[in-house]
């Protein structure tokens, strides 16, 4: 009975011990970005608790066959005011992928994003002072081979 | 050091601007022969339209190679086109274009 309790409580701390290397994995990885630019991804998952859904449209992949190049579109050209449009991986070291402050142009941005692995993305606008999202999930095939 | 090729092309009042930049964009993570690539990428970029700035993007590491962007701007041809960047390493880079 000792020997298993002692048995249970050593994995337990290994798992805990493995949630501690993960997390001090974390810095090491946003560290390629600036300070600054953190700052601004923080902010933007911040935002992204508070935004409802968008009516705008995003597209996107269903299956990246290259992480390294995944195209994405967002197309708010129906909505007024856009004043930022946010490209936001989730399962990325630094989340954020860029943002695009938009005072003139309309509301369509297009780009090409990395993406590590498999992840939701969620393209934010913000227009007239309201921030709105549309998630779709990416799947990267880092083989090439689909599936 | 960077190339840029920028396409602002009107159509029905609305110039649909392409932009491709060559740049490395290394994010600071890649290793190559066990040593890790100094991070390079760009960082910030405006686009003018005819002196006034339309877009100003903040942009990170998980950009693509070869940055390849596209912006919708209201104007007609022949108005001007400006693209500018900054990249981590402090060097800029930029290209004006009339638009067709």
């Amino acid at each position: 009975m000792k020997r298993r309790l002692f048995l249970k409580s050593a994995m337990a701390g290994s798992a805990v011990a493995t949630a501690v290397g993960a997390g001090l994995l974390t810095p090491t990885m946003t560290f390629a970005n600036s300070a600054d630019f953190k700052t601004k991804s923080d902010a933007a998952s911040a935002a992204l608790a508070g935004a409802g859904a968008g009516s705008f449209k995003f597209k996107a992949p269903k299956i990246a066959e290259n992480g390294a190049v995944v195209p994405m579109t967002v197309d708010a050209s129906k909505m007024e005011g856009v004043t930022n449009v946010s490209f936001y991986v989730k399962n990325n070291g630094t989340p954020l992928a860029a943002s695009f402050e938009l005072s003139g142009a309309q509301g369509y941005v297009s780009t090409r994003v990395k993406m590590g692995k498999t992840s939701p993305v969620i393209a934010m606008v913000t227009a007239g002072g309201a921030t709105t999202q549309v998630t779709k999930e990416v799947k990267v095939t880092i083989g090439g081979c689909g599936g | 050091m960077g190339k840029i090729k920028l396409k602002p092309k009107a159509r029905k009042g609305v110039i649909g601007v392409k932009c491709l930049v060559k740049h490395p964009m290394e994010t600071g993570l890649r290793k190559k022969k066990g040593k890790l690539v100094p991070a390079n990428h760009i960082v910030h970029m405006v686009l003018k339209h005819n002196g006034n700035v339309v877009v100003d993007a903040d942009i990170g590491s998980s950009v693509s190679k070869n940055p390849y962007f596209k912006f919708n701007v209201p104007g007609a041809k022949g108005d001007t086109i400006e693209l500018a960047y900054k990249d981590s390493k402090g060097k800029s880079g930029s290209a004006t274009a009339k638009s067709k």
